[in-house]
């Protein structure tokens, strides 16, 4: 055979595997790559499955990528018939199976109904508990105790708020009963929830070991039970106390003048305010504020998986970059249920540390704090000399409106 | 402290009412995340 006949024969052969018809290009053999060839280039070491490092990796909570795990879920294509052996697994081993599970991907129907029911598995959690039982519980601990050791620290320095001037014997009433109403029930429920929450937060690492699993089980119960239900009362107040102030916590400019003069702590006397001062305006915004999203975050808690809302919210910070900003990186935008659940347990309780350092603030400043400040929530009728020095515009408004307001001293209730 | 009394009496009352009708309404996590084949408890 001549080197002529040899060269035809190679170029022929060539033509015909390049012109074969159907033939898939570069790209598409890629694709066609079945998932367990893919996994074992990924891990040919381990012939697919993941090595140490992949282990050690995730357990030092590293990013791993997982591609080449998540797809080998089984081929029904290429599945033994019904008939014969292991065609019943439809092309799936077990392993597939637990895998296609383990991410998701398998398809689940369940007797029980919910979002969350055909979530067999989800490895979110485990970030999750250990910042509740660490950081969460760390932090919030010394937010508290810290601010409870400032106020008594402010306390013995400055010691208890006194009126300045001589008491005149006479009372203005300065909350009708129908505002008293709504700061107790808010108030009331508040301590409530924040005590029950505190149970619930803190009770499995140091009241269990105190009292043990039994006793903490009852009284965990009964925390949940109450913490579920008097969250209404929570709501319903923190409704009525915004309809009822918000008119008089508008900000204006005696805030500033009252800001700039720290309240009267940094000059001698008092600067002149409303119905309510700067700084109860910031009580009051506080309130409103992280009361709200304590009450949206919990209704969230409330009915599981039914208002699930931070990866929309978290797709909406991502495009406007502000987690990348700060150096969260983006934020995940596809969670399981169980996720949302998490982030939702996380917010309500962040932001109940900072409501509860905020109103034990408040507490102080309305009780021991401020001689005459409690009569305003407690009979709702102020001495008129505390009220000319603490809500001077206030008084002389009143006074314009309605002489009347006065009336002779009534000893206290 | 009569408005603050009351308002304590109303946060039970309305703990107590809230679980009532939460309840009936068939918000139980029983009736929410079970169904009829599913047995819960004794």
């Amino acid at each position: 055979m001549s080197v002529f006949r040899y060269v035809t024969v190679i170029v022929l052969a060539l033509s015909l595997i390049g012109l074969r018809p159907g033939g898939a290009s570069a790209q598409e053999e890629t694709d066609m790559i079945a998932p367990e060839t893919e996994a074992i280039m990924a891990r040919p070491s381990t012939g697919g499955a993941q090595t140490l490092e992949d282990i050690l990796a995730r357990q030092r909570g590293e990013e791993v990528d997982d591609r080449f795990r998540r797809i080998v879920t089984g081929d029904a294509d290429s599945a033994a018939s019904i008939a014969a052996q292991l065609g019943t697994l439809g092309g799936a081993s077990d392993p597939d199976l637990w895998r296609a599970m383990r991410y998701g991907s398998a398809n689940i129907t369940a007797t029980t109904s919910g979002p969350a029911a055909t979530v067999l598995m989800q490895d979110g959690g485990m970030w999750w508990l250990e910042f509740r039982e660490g950081p969460l519980q760390k932090y919030g601990a010394y937010l508290l105790g810290g601010t409870v050791a400032l106020l008594a620290l402010f306390f013995l320095l400055k010691g208890r708020i006194r009126i300045d001037g001589e008491k005149t014997g006479r009372k203005i009433e300065r909350f009708n009963a129908i505002e008293r109403f709504g700061h107790w029930l808010l108030a009331g429920s508040f301590l409530v929830l924040g005590a029950t929450g505190l149970i619930s937060l803190f009770g499995r690492t140091y009241l269990i070991p105190v009292f043990g699993h039994e006793a903490f089980s009852d009284l965990a119960i009964l925390s949940k039970w109450v913490h579920n239900n008097v969250s209404w009362a929570f709501m319903l107040g923190l409704v009525m106390v915004f309809v009822m102030w918000v008119f008089h916590n508008l900000p204006d400019r005696t805030d500033v003048n009252w800001l700039l003069k720290g309240g009267g702590l940094l000059i001698k006397g008092h600067p002149p305010a409303r119905k309510f001062n700067a700084g109860q305006k910031l009580i009051f915004w506080s309130v409103i504020v992280l009361g709200a999203s304590i009450a949206v975050s919990g209704l969230s808690l409330l009915f599981p998986f039914e208002l699930p809302m931070f990866a929309v919210t978290f797709e909406k910070l991502n495009a406007i970059g502000l987690p990348q900003a700060v150096g969260l990186g983006t934020l995940p935008e596809m969670m399981t249920p169980h996720e949302e659940m998490q982030y939702a347990q996380l917010w309500h309780s962040i932001v109940s540390f900072v409501l509860i350092a905020v109103i034990f603030a408040h507490i102080y400043i309305g009780s021991v704090g401020m001689e005459g400040a409690f009569d305003a929530m407690g009979n709702g009728e102020v001495e008129l000399q505390w009220a000319h020095e603490h809500h001077s515009l206030w008084v002389e408004e009143l006074e314009a409106k309605n002489a009347d307001a006065l009336k002779s001293a009534t000893p206290a209730e | 402290m009569k408005a603050a009394l009351t308002a304590f009496v109303a946060i039970a009352l309305i703990a107590f009412g809230a679980n009532l009708v939460l309840q009936n309404l068939g918000f139980s996590a029983e009736d929410v995340a079970s169904g009829p084949s599913v047995r819960l408890g004794d």
